[in-house]
């Protein structure tokens, strides 16, 4: 199921552990990417497969993680953090202000595919909070009109993100 | 008026450093490790040992001691596992050293790996933290272009490898048998001790995990000596140690402090005051899991053993600050909500305990709370304490039980009108 290039990664990324299960949680990485951003019981077979272990297994650590996926998330995936330092500071006021504007709750895709919005626990970057994660990349300090201002950007697909690939993914220089 | 002491970030202060291989290495980099490569494995031990380095994740652990119980003539191959799954709310130390610093924290490990005998390196992440993995990725990249890894390191015999691990979104993952557990492509589960990691961790193989902020203070270990190191702190407390500093201050940020430094000063000088000129309503020390010290009791150096002095700890330096307008029992209930949404589930009083106690404060923050309830929610805080596989329970316990000891007034103010 990997496209050719996908599977030249996975072997990168199998040869990097002693036992092929290691790398688990990096092919479960690379399988959502090769998918558009999510999982289905083929891909976890097929993942079962690569990594020699049980589709059960696979099942069952894919289901312990939430970055993990199993139905299509929007173009735009928004992670607002509501956890106590960034609430400290608005977190939950942005939270609110993104369900308001797009007209969506958190924990779920837009009917049109263009945004999912989830709450998220702490990301990491308590002191420059509040802290939004838009598909892979960190908002910082956010206040309503800064979020107004990406959203806008969004919306009008003029924001430039950065390309989804995992550090694991390309193939080391050595 | 306290000022930062700059060892771990004293090129990251420099206007201009990019933090590259070539910026790391005109400002010294790489000298610590050519000159461990020609030390006895042992010998980096003992120096670390002496230096009375202790883990800056967030038990303190002394970190020579760890590596000294490496089971030795296994047979097996040894491991130095990072820990980079950075989760507790109230940190950002280790990303903010990925994206700025990355090549110290490299040096550091690759000395670790080999004091330890380690040839293959795994450097756990967590999941969400791309842009960082991505600087991480390029300072490794770096060094296997220029021979600092690979099958002979820095022109030594010695072969290293280091390979990034992404976490997947599971806070449990940062207790350390967890995280070997994900490592291994499992759930991330903490494990029953005995046997510890030492012995038998990744893999079955003795393995250390260690913190990255830890491993970043064995260059000037190494460099200056231990003695140097014990300096910059009181006794048993060595070092500087970088603070994460957020909520209602004014200046938020990553500071590097030396150990046992004035708690207020840290939030009045570094921090720069309460935000907006409010009062000061309470402090968590150490990250959310630790409890809680009302502005009377900040008056305290900033290290391990006077926080635990003062009964609490300073777990990995993140300090939280809220102010007069804070709603406390809003506010821990969000804290009980987050250990309740990580729990792995696996032991009852934590799986149980944690829900109860959200559920109970639910009905706080709903202005439904009774005398009766109180009592309960102090008695299950209670029931978690110390009976659970990992310190996760504790975790929970220990915000809950401070708050209500030290705020009861404000949980009262939370009853509902007929009691
Ligand atoms: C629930 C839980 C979460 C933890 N999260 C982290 C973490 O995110 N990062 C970390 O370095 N240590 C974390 N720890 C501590 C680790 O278990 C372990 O003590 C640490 O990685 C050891 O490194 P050190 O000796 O260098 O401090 C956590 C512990 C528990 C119980
Ligand atoms: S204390 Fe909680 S998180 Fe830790 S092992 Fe038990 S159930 Fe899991
Ligand atoms: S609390 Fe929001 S990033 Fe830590």
């Amino acid at each position: 199921m990997f496209s050719p290039e996908g599977q030249k990664k996975a072997e990168h990324i199998l040869s990097r552990y002693p036992i092929k299960m290691n790398a688990l949680l990096p092919i479960l990485h690379l399988a959502q990417r090769e998918n558009k951003g999510y999982l289905t019981p083929e891909w976890l077979e097929h993942v079962a497969e690569v990594c020699e272990v049980p589709a059960t297994h696979v099942e069952g650590v894919a289901t312990f993680y939430t970055m993990f996926k199993f139905r299509p998330l929007g173009k735009y995936h928004l992670q607002i953090c509501t956890n106590i330092a960034c609430g400290l500071c608005g977190g939950e006021k942005i939270l609110e202000h993104v369900e308001q504007r797009l007209d969506l709750h958190a924990g779920h895709t837009r009917e049109d595919g263009q945004f999912s919005i989830e709450e998220v626990e702490c990301l990491g970057a308590c002191g420059y909070g509040p802290v939004m994660i838009v598909n892979e990349e960190y908002h910082e300090r956010l206040t309503v009109e800064a979020t107004d201002k990406i959203i806008d950007e969004l919306e009008k697909n003029t924001k430039e993100l950065p390309e989804k690939i995992l550090p694991l993914d390309r193939p080391l220089t050595a | 008026m306290l000022e930062e002491t700059l060892v771990l970030f004293k090129n990251v202060r420099q206007p201009g450093y990019s933090g590259d291989l070539a910026s790391y290495q005109s400002s010294g980099g790489y000298s610590a490790l050519k000159k461990a490569l020609k030390m006895k494995p042992e010998e980096i031990v003992n120096t670390v040992k002496e230096s009375n380095l202790r883990g800056r994740g967030g038990a303190g652990f002394p970190t020579g001691l760890k590596w000294s119980f490496m089971a030795k003539g296994t047979g097996k191959p040894s491991y130095l596992v990072i820990n980079a799954d950075e989760g507790e709310p109230g940190t950002f130390k280790d990303r903010e050293i990925m994206l700025k610093e990355p090549h110290m924290f490299l040096e550091g490990y690759m000395i670790g790996c080999y004091a330890i005998g380690c040839h293959h390196g795994y450097i756990y992440v967590r999941g969400e933290f791309v842009p960082a993995m991505q600087r991480l990725q390029e300072a490794i990249d770096e060094c296997y272009q220029s021979g600092l890894l690979g099958d002979k390191i820095a022109g030594s015999d010695f072969k290293l490898d280091i390979t990034l691990h992404p976490g997947a979104g599971a806070y449990i993952c940062g207790e350390e048998t967890a995280l070997l557990d994900s490592l291994e492509g499992r759930r991330g589960q903490p494990r029953t001790k005995p046997p510890f990691p030492a012995v038998a961790g990744f893999n079955g193989c003795p393995t250390s995990v260690n913190n990255v902020e830890t491993l970043m203070n064995v260059p000037s270990i190494i460099n200056d000596g231990a003695e140097a190191f014990k300096e910059l702190g009181p006794p048993n407390n060595a070092g500087t140690h970088l603070v994460s500093l957020s909520g209602h201050v004014n200046n938020p940020g990553v500071y590097e402090l030396k150990m046992g430094v004035n708690l207020k000063d840290i939030i009045y000088d570094i921090g720069g005051g309460i935000l907006g000129g409010k009062e000061l309503k309470g402090v968590i020390p150490g990250g959310s899991s630790t409890p809680v010290l009302r502005p009377d009791e900040i008056d305290i150096p900033y290290d391990f053993d006077s926080l635990a002095k003062a009964k609490s700890m300073m777990g990995s330096s993140a300090i939280i600050v809220f102010n007069e307008d804070t709603d406390v029992v809003k506010f821990l209930y969000r804290i009980v909500k987050f250990y309740n949404h990580e729990s792995c589930g696996q032991c009852t009083p934590c799986r149980e305990g944690t829900n109860w106690s959200r559920l109970m404060l639910r009905q706080f923050v709903q202005q439904q709370g009774t005398p009766q309830q109180l009592k309960r929610l102090y008695r299950v805080g209670g029931n978690m304490m110390g009976t659970t596989l990992c310190p996760l329970g504790d975790a929970c316990a220990m915000p809950l039980r401070a708050f209500l000891e030290k705020y009861p007034e404000e949980f009262q103010a939370h009853f509902a009108e007929a009691s």
